[in-house]
């Protein structure tokens, strides 16, 4: 009891008390001051900066409203489907808890979204914060899984062949595939095991990684301190206390910052929980109000609306697009054995892999490389640090161009999503085609186009006005 | 930290305010939402529907006869009971814990069964056949006289096998046994001579 | 020349997106009488006698109907059939192996048939099933003599042709570049139904109306509750914003 730090009789009760756990837990005081009322935050945060909070808020809404749920929802094949609508129904405000729920999947695809975004405007995934924004990746591939494996449990038609197709997209693997896809199943066709396994991993073991995941993004961010609008390092620049010039506590201030943004988005999402839970379809699509038939499949299945882009992106790897492919292989190896000085042994090994690649992409199903084409979109996301050559890191201080590029990647992703929507057609093919190239170039190609360009001056300290 | 050294007095009454009006309002909201969360404990239409009231045909139960209908999950005894089983109601008076069911009424006995037959029709005793100790269902012992377990001068009831209290013609319990109480009477009606309603009474 | 091409088989995936439902005509839109318990119980009446007859709506107490207005008596009194409980689900009373010799498919539950029949670009589930009710016309090729105009060759007969009696649909022979179309035009009453056109549909009204009640009974409920949480969000974020004003006003 050496280190106790003592406190005077005369003290209030309150005081005691505060007293007695910070002589028995001083980690969650130090952890109150590390994250809380000294962790120095910039000042300048502006609008794009709220989505991690409402990310970690719809986290939360999603674990108690599904804890909810469970209570009452049969994981039985048979039984499925009728727990929901029970749920709907007889349980005494079931309807709410299941609004909320569904409309919380498509609230944290809609603030992860936007919060990625943020780090595309910022540069919030550059040095010294590439962790963050690993961490993030996961949390994001984490998070599909997460709803692509609750979509199956309420045993609807597109619940069944939405998962049925994605399943048969792992079939598509060389060699391993057809078991792999079995062993995904535990069938031979989505079923009553699937719909088992999927709910284990949808209410336990997904949730546990993704807080995980989200605590160490969290400590990777604390550690290094947030970006900025500016993409300056505020740490750069400290005070005689040794506190950053541009920083302020977290708490009080973007606690009650982000109690308001909290706010506004309660009322969007209560808004559509309320007036508008199916949102047209797209929150609670139509067809899963059909009861799942594993014999009879819906003329049009296409996955929630926050695949849909990776879906387009899939759809559009046709025979066709294999060569177009094929084609940039060879580019992208001519230009790696020209452009740069390599010691001949490593051009060597570049014209030799891109030859094997294009064996392969010749010999091996175009669904194949659509799966890969899928998984790769996200995957290439893991590497943006070391994609991005720009001498600054934020929009604001780029050649304005830039700006008009991020604009056209915008817009070319939000047109892949609803193409994603619709059935396939000949136009949609080809524009979901060319949308699926410069969706890659810009990543690919990033490492070349960030360079272009003058950047302007970067001030030291941020830019601010106050409220 | 930037210089927040500005006009603390002014800003500390304004911050004051909206907090206190936030977190009342804040509180408000909290109490509010968590009202649907907790309501989905309450029973579901589903089981309030699977423990509605049951209709039961009595009219073929003869005199001493007994017949068992389960209602919410519990078993449900109708008893018809004999001229001679009836009187042995009070002959047994002096020997029950609880002769005229004042422990407990809002539990164990609706006001129509505030009698000695603790029933509506002296002829029927409807009662939950669950022991008022811990649950286990008591046997019918109709025959009077010595008997295994019983006393000599049993009049008749039931006793029950897992720690050997014993009730009377009306469910009532004998003094110095397990159970603390008589046997619970649900809320019951007759919808006519031979349909009995239990589950139900006319209150509800 | 590609360009045309491309247009064209554009034009066509239109077109075909179009009528990816069910390949029938487009949707009248069904009227809305979500907050008249009178239609709406007219509605619960027509159901539950022509339709639990094959169908069933599983997932619908018969007690909640007193949503809409009726009394358990009145519940127990007109509308109990096949149950004895009011308690209970509305179960059909068909065999689903009969069901589906006769039909040759089951007939499917209608408890949320008004949620799952809608159609982006098309109309919501209620459009379709008013629609559907009233474009039944005989057909000799078919094994239950009914085609149907929303949905051509369902396995469904007519149910409520007493009510409508029978009409058959005239076509119009019209070119349209360069081609001959069959285009609908109206319909001809071969034999007069119980109820006049109008009375029909009126009666078809009530019971989609009927339907769309009951693929959400909350749902009344979920926009009265909605209205009170907007009200009360609306204050706390305007103390929100307040709040956070005071605090940030010191910041420079």
């Amino acid at each position: 009891m050496a280190d106790f730090k003592e406190i005077s009789p005369n003290a209030s009760a309150g005081a005691k008390l505060t007293n007695w756990f910070e002589n028995r837990l001083p980690t969650a005081f130090d952890m109150y001051k590390v994250h809380m009322s000294e962790y120095y935050a910039p000042k300048n945060f502006n609008f794009w900066y709220i989505f991690g909070s409402l990310a970690m808020l719809v986290l939360v809404i999603q674990i108690v409203t599904g804890i909810f749920l469970v209570m009452h929802y049969k994981p039985d094949a048979a039984l499925a489907f009728g727990s929901v609508e029970y749920i709907m129904r007889d349980v005494p405000w079931g309807w709410l808890i299941r609004y909320m729920h569904s409309t919380g999947a498509s609230a944290f695809f809609v603030v992860v979204y936007l919060h990625m975004f943020r780090g595309l405007l910022y540069g919030s995934y550059r040095k010294p914060r590439e962790l963050v924004w690993l961490f993030g990746c996961a949390i994001f591939l984490a998070l599909m899984a997460e709803a692509f494996m609750g979509y199956l449990l309420p045993w609807g038609q597109m619940s069944y062949w939405g998962a049925q197709v994605i399943v048969n997209l792992f079939a598509a693997v060389p060699f391993v595939g057809p078991d792999l896809a079995l062993l995904i199943r535990g069938d031979y066709v989505v079923g009553d095991a699937t719909l088992n396994r999927f709910f284990s991993f949808h209410v336990i073991a997904v949730p546990l990684v993704l807080l995980g995941l989200v605590v160490a993004h969290l400590m990777a961010l604390h550690d290094v301190g947030s970006n900025n609008p500016d993409g300056i390092e505020i740490k750069a620049t400290k005070g005689p206390t040794g506190v950053p010039l541009d920083g302020i506590p977290f708490h009080p201030y973007y606690t009650v910052h982000d109690i308001f943004a909290v706010c506004m988005f309660l009322l969007v999402f209560s808004a559509v929980i309320f007036f508008a839970p199916e949102f047209g379809g797209y929150f609670l699509e139509y067809n899963n109000f059909i009861p799942a038939d594993p014999l009879k499949t819906p003329l049009h299945i296409a996955p929630v609306w926050y695949f849909t882009p990776f879906y387009s992106m899939l759809r559009a790897i046709t025979d066709e697009m294999i060569l177009v492919l094929i084609a940039c292989v060879v580019g992208g190896a001519f230009l790696g054995v020209t452009k740069f000085k390599l010691p001949v042994i490593f051009k060597a090994v570049v014209l030799g892999a891109a030859a094997v690649v294009i064996a392969m992409m010749l010999s091996i199903d175009a669904k194949f490389w659509g799966v890969v084409a899928m998984g790769g979109a996200v995957v290439i996301l893991f590497f943006l640090p070391w994609l991005d050559n720009c001498a600054v890191k934020s929009i604001r201080y780029r050649p304005d161009w830039h700006k008009y590029l991020y604009a056209v990647f915008v817009v070319n992703f939000v047109i892949l999503a609803y193409l994603g929507t619709q059935p396939p057609s000949a136009v949609g093919e080809r524009v979901s085609q060319v949308g699926t190239l410069f969706y890659f170039g810009f990543f690919l190609l990033m490492p070349w186009w960030s360079r272009l360009g003058e950047a302007k001056a970067v001030p030291t300290r941020v830019n601010f006005t106050a409220h | 930290m930037s210089e927040t050294l500005v006009d603390t007095q002014k800003i500390d009454s304004s911050k004051r305010t909206w907090l206190i009006a936030s977190s009342c309002a804040g509180a408000v909201g909290v109490g509010a939402a968590a009202v649907p969360f907790v309501s989905t404990f309450q029973p579901s239409e589903r089981a309030k529907a699977a423990g509605a009231a049951v209709e039961v045909d009595i009219a073929g139960l003869k005199p001493g006869e007994k017949m068992t209908v389960e209602w919410r999950g519990k078993p449900v005894w109708i008893v018809r009971r004999t001229p001679e089983q009836l009187a042995s109601l009070s002959k047994v008076t002096g020997q029950l814990a609880d002769p005229t069911s004042k422990r407990k009424q809002d539990e164990f006995t609706p006001v129509y069964a505030r009698n000695e037959g603790r029933s509506i029709k002296p002829e029927f005793f409807i009662g939950v056949g669950i022991c008022t100790h811990l649950g286990c269902s008591p046997s019918d012992k109709f025959q009077p006289g010595p008997q295994a377990s019983l006393p000599d001068d049993w009049q008749g009831g039931f006793l029950c096998p897992c720690h050997g209290s014993t009730f009377d013609f009306a469910g009532r319990v004998f003094k110095n046994k397990p159970a603390p109480d008589n046997l619970e009477v649900p809320p019951h009606m007759y919808l006519s001579d031979s349909k009995l309603l239990i589950g139900e009474d006319k209150k509800a | 020349m590609k360009k045309v091409l491309l247009t064209l088989l554009a034009a066509l995936g239109f077109m075909v997106g179009a009528q990816a439902n069910t390949g029938g005509i487009d949707w009248d839109k069904a009227p809305d009488r979500s907050n008249d318990l009178a239609a709406l119980q007219n509605g619960a009446k027509i159901f539950v006698n022509y339709c639990l007859n094959c169908h069933s709506a599983a997932f619908m107490r018969f007690n909640r109907l007193k949503d809409i207005g009726l009394t358990e008596q009145q519940i127990k009194d007109n509308l109990l059939f096949t149950t004895e409980k009011v308690g209970e689900t509305m179960k059909s009373a068909i065999d689903p192996r009969q069901a589906k010799d006769w039909f040759g498919a089951n007939p499917p539950d209608l408890t949320v048939i008004a949620r799952s029949r809608s159609a982006q670009g098309q109309g919501t589930g209620a459009d379709y099933l008013y629609t559907y009710m009233r474009t039944f016309y005989p057909d000799d090729t078919k094994a239950t003599g009914w085609n149907n105009l929303a949905f051509p060759n369902i396995a469904m007969p007519h149910a409520l042709w007493e009510l409508q009696g029978k009409r058959a649909p005239v076509y119009e022979t019209v070119t349209e570049h360069g081609h001959e179309v069959h285009v609908f035009k109206g319909w001809e009453q071969i034999a007069p139904g119980t109820l006049a056109p109008e009375q029909y549909d009126q009666a078809v009204g009530d019971l989609v109306s009927y339907l769309q009640w009951m693929a959400e009974p909350a749902k009344n409920t979920r926009v009265r509750v909605g209205f009170g949480v907007m009200l009360f969000l609306l204050l706390m974020t305007f103390f929100a914003w307040r709040l956070n004003a005071a605090f940030w006003k010191e910041v420079k």
